[in-house]
């Protein structure tokens, strides 16, 4: 029998019991639906947790920390090094030497400090922190009101719209393009640094005996300074996803002029306590080639440095959303592996129906095949039919999904995020698999068809 | 007219249409062996009215069955050109029925659901003729069968006689060279039956058909038949050729 007949027989013969062929057929598109959902769901999650990090800029690279800070961060780390104090320092030697590594493009340390701004007669305290000109490219922020920095050098600012509201309840928006001050504490070095003579009080307190070395004798000045500053822009969202040092301020200045105002940082204090020159907290080293991210990395882990990459983050990421798919899928699939029962039945059923209709056919000249072929293109068209029907019904779970969402983030004052995202390969792959089960669904009730002896069901009358 | 589909013969020149040797068919029921077809040794000629007489359970629908490649032998064998359907794969039986037989039922066995030109058209899907062939082929063979109106209503809107009449047109729709006929009249009035007979000698006169029809009325069999064969408890009994 050709296709075009096999086609129009079977949807002929779907058509003449419309109800139950339509349960099924929706019994199908409801497990097609429940699958695809779920799918849809993980593929969301997924791009809205990889977006995230792609929108930090980080991919490139490698985050250096001494090992003296931050302990507890990764203790399985901090048990194996004992001694932290002796830990190297991040330093201008180590920042020179890790910019000379292969394939490091720029070594730039995360400057965040406490400042205040004044504007209208109010004073407003939030963190200061650098962001530097490539944030722009690296879509380190979505949504920005007005412009970006026009120079790395420039006395502009950008603030989070929160510290905004906070300048201007009534309107926020009006704040750009005006002048605000900007209050911070300025490092200087002090005069006579390597001279203790003037320092009576120190010396006083040499206990250790072993302090002849005029290098343990450093301090410096925090003095109150004032910067005028342009408003350029408002962000809605901190900067990089909120994931690091640098985006964890709600005043931003270009990073240059962060270095040329000369901020005096928390890591001051402790440099100076332990008797170093100045140290960073956290350095940020770009790497030419995100292949190169790993061997960077370990070079800079040779030096006696913390290392943390998106590297790290993802490999877990990775492995966590395969799991999740996978139990997705499976909760999925069971909504869809209710529906090949019914296949099963329905066809069962119609097989039972039409025996003296089957008989007819092979006494007019159907082969088994031929019934077997048309008990599987009604499988196959319901199978299609569930298909389609599914992933309407999918996508319109899956846009409920969204609008939920997106009201329960308005309602918690968040931007909307897509967390249910239908990729095309979905749409076929779907399909394909409902047909694929369906026709699966069909494989008993077909060879039961074709096995019917047309002598037993023509026989009585 | 001559016959537009006729057997192909493999082996000498023989006028026969279908020859059975030693033919049997048995069935197991319960525990105990039904021999419904046992021992029929039977030659046909081709264009030939032969009709199949006796009292129900002789074997004479089995040995229609046989003839028509719907059922399998036990043992012995079913000659049609030179092939034996003994040893024919299903997939070939399928073929012979599709192509080299039509079949008439008593209860008519047509598909309700369809019109009675899908009725017609249904055996040429099987046959896989082409669709634009079709519907002149469906005009004709219901032209044959005398019926020009009402072809795109449903079986059940249609007299018995009607009805029968459809069921021929299918069973000639692939041009058949032979026409097996299980009882054809006996759903229908003596009448209406005698009309359906009629037509059934006409087409195979004209077309120079094989016919072996099956019935328990003797007087119409021998009123159109050539031949009467008489069966009983799965033997042939007699057999008597008319004028």
């Amino acid at each position: 029998m050709k296709g075009y007949d096999l086609l129009d027989l079977a949807v002929r013969n779907l058509r003449q019991s419309k109800l139950r062929n339509g349960l099924t057929t929706v019994g199908i598109s409801v497990g097609v639906a429940s699958l695809v959902a779920m799918l849809s769901l993980g593929v969301g999650l997924q791009q809205l947790a990889t977006k995230r990090l792609a929108g930090s800029g980080m991919f490139d690279t490698v985050f250096v920390t001494s090992k003296q800070d931050f302990r507890g961060f990764d203790r399985e780390q901090d048990q194996k090094d004992q001694h932290p104090e002796n830990a190297p320092v991040l330093d201008d030697a180590a920042r020179d030497k890790m910019a000379h590594l292969q394939y490091v493009t720029e070594v730039e340390p995360e400057i965040r400090v406490m400042g205040e701004i004044v504007y209208g007669g109010q004073t407003h305290y939030g963190f200061v922190t650098g962001l530097p000109m490539s944030a722009r490219e690296n879509e380190a922020f979505d949504n920005l009101q007005g412009k970006f920095f026009s120079r790395s050098d420039a006395d502009e600012v950008i603030l989070l719209s929160d510290f905004a509201k906070e300048l201007d309840p009534s309107n926020p928006k009006a704040l750009i393009g005006q002048q605000v001050t900007l209050r911070y504490g300025e490092h200087q070095p002090l005069a006579a640094d390597s001279d203790t003579s003037g320092r009576p009080q120190l010396s006083g307190e040499q206990s250790g005996g072993s302090n002849s070395n005029a290098g343990d004798s450093y301090g410096f000045s925090v003095v109150r300074k004032t910067q005028q500053l342009k408003v350029m822009g408002i962000i809605d969202e901190e900067p990089y996803g909120g994931m690091r040092t640098v985006s964890r301020g709600r005043i931003f200045l270009p990073v240059d002029l962060t270095a040329k105002l000369n901020m005096a940082e928390f890591s001051d204090m402790r440099s100076s306590l332990r008797g170093h020159g100045r140290t960073y907290m956290t350095l940020t080293v770009r790497v030419k080639d995100p292949a190169k991210v790993a061997q960077v990395q370990d070079a800079i882990k040779q030096m006696g440095f913390r290392t943390f990459s998106v590297l790290d983050a993802t490999k877990s990421l990775r492995r966590f959303f395969t799991v999740l798919d996978l139990f997705l899928g499976i909760f999925g699939s069971l909504a869809l592996a209710v529906a090949t029962l019914a296949i099963i039945n329905t066809l069962v059923m119609a097989v039972l129906e039409r025996r003296r209709e089957i008989g007819v056919m092979k006494a007019i000249g159907a082969s088994d095949g031929d019934v077997k072929r048309l008990f599987f293109a009604e499988a196959g068209a319901m199978g299609f039919l569930g298909g389609v029907l599914g992933i309407a019904l999918g996508f319109a779970i899956g846009k409920a999904i969204n609008i939920g969402t997106g009201i329960y983030l308005h309602n918690h004052q968040l931007p909307a995020e897509a967390v249910w995202i239908m990729p095309p390969w979905l749409i076929g792959a779907a399909i394909a698999f409902s047909i694929v089960v369906s026709l699966l669904a069909g494989l008993y009730p077909a060879s039961r068809a074709a096995r019917l002896d047309p002598v037993q069901t023509l026989k009585y009358e | 007219m001559a016959a537009s589909n006729p057997l192909q013969m493999s082996t000498s020149s023989t006028s026969q249409a279908v020859r059975t040797e030693n033919l049997c068919r048995y069935y197991t029921m319960g525990g105990s062996t039904i021999r419904a077809v046992d021992g029929i040794t039977l030659a046909i000629e081709r264009g030939e009215f032969v009709a199949l007489l006796g009292q129900s359970g002789s074997g004479k629908s089995t040995l229609l069955n046989l003839l028509a490649g719907l059922d399998r032998p036990t043992s012995g064998s079913v000659q049609v050109a030179g092939r034996d359907l003994a040893r024919m794969s299903s997939e070939e039986l399928a073929r012979y029925r599709r192509n080299d037989v039509g079949m008439v039922f008593q209860s008519f066995h047509l598909i309700p659901a369809m019109t009675i030109t899908e009725n017609v058209e249904l055996p040429m899907r099987f046959a896989e003729v082409e669709r634009s062939e079709r519907a002149q082929r469906v005009r004709e063979s219901l032209e044959r069968v005398g019926l020009g109106k009402r072809l795109e209503h449903r079986p059940s809107e249609l007299s018995g006689g009607e009805q029968q009449r459809v069921s021929l047109a299918r069973a000639l729709a692939n041009r058949p060279s032979m026409l097996l006929a299980d009882e054809p009249t006996g759903n229908l009035d003596s009448r209406t039956g005698e009309d359906i007979l009629n037509l059934i000698r006409d087409v195979s006169l004209s077309l120079g058909m094989t016919v072996v029809m099956v019935t328990h009325e003797r007087a119409l069999a021998e009123r159109f038949a050539q031949r009467l064969v008489f069966l009983g408890d799965g033997k042939l009994l007699s057999q008597e050729a008319l004028a």
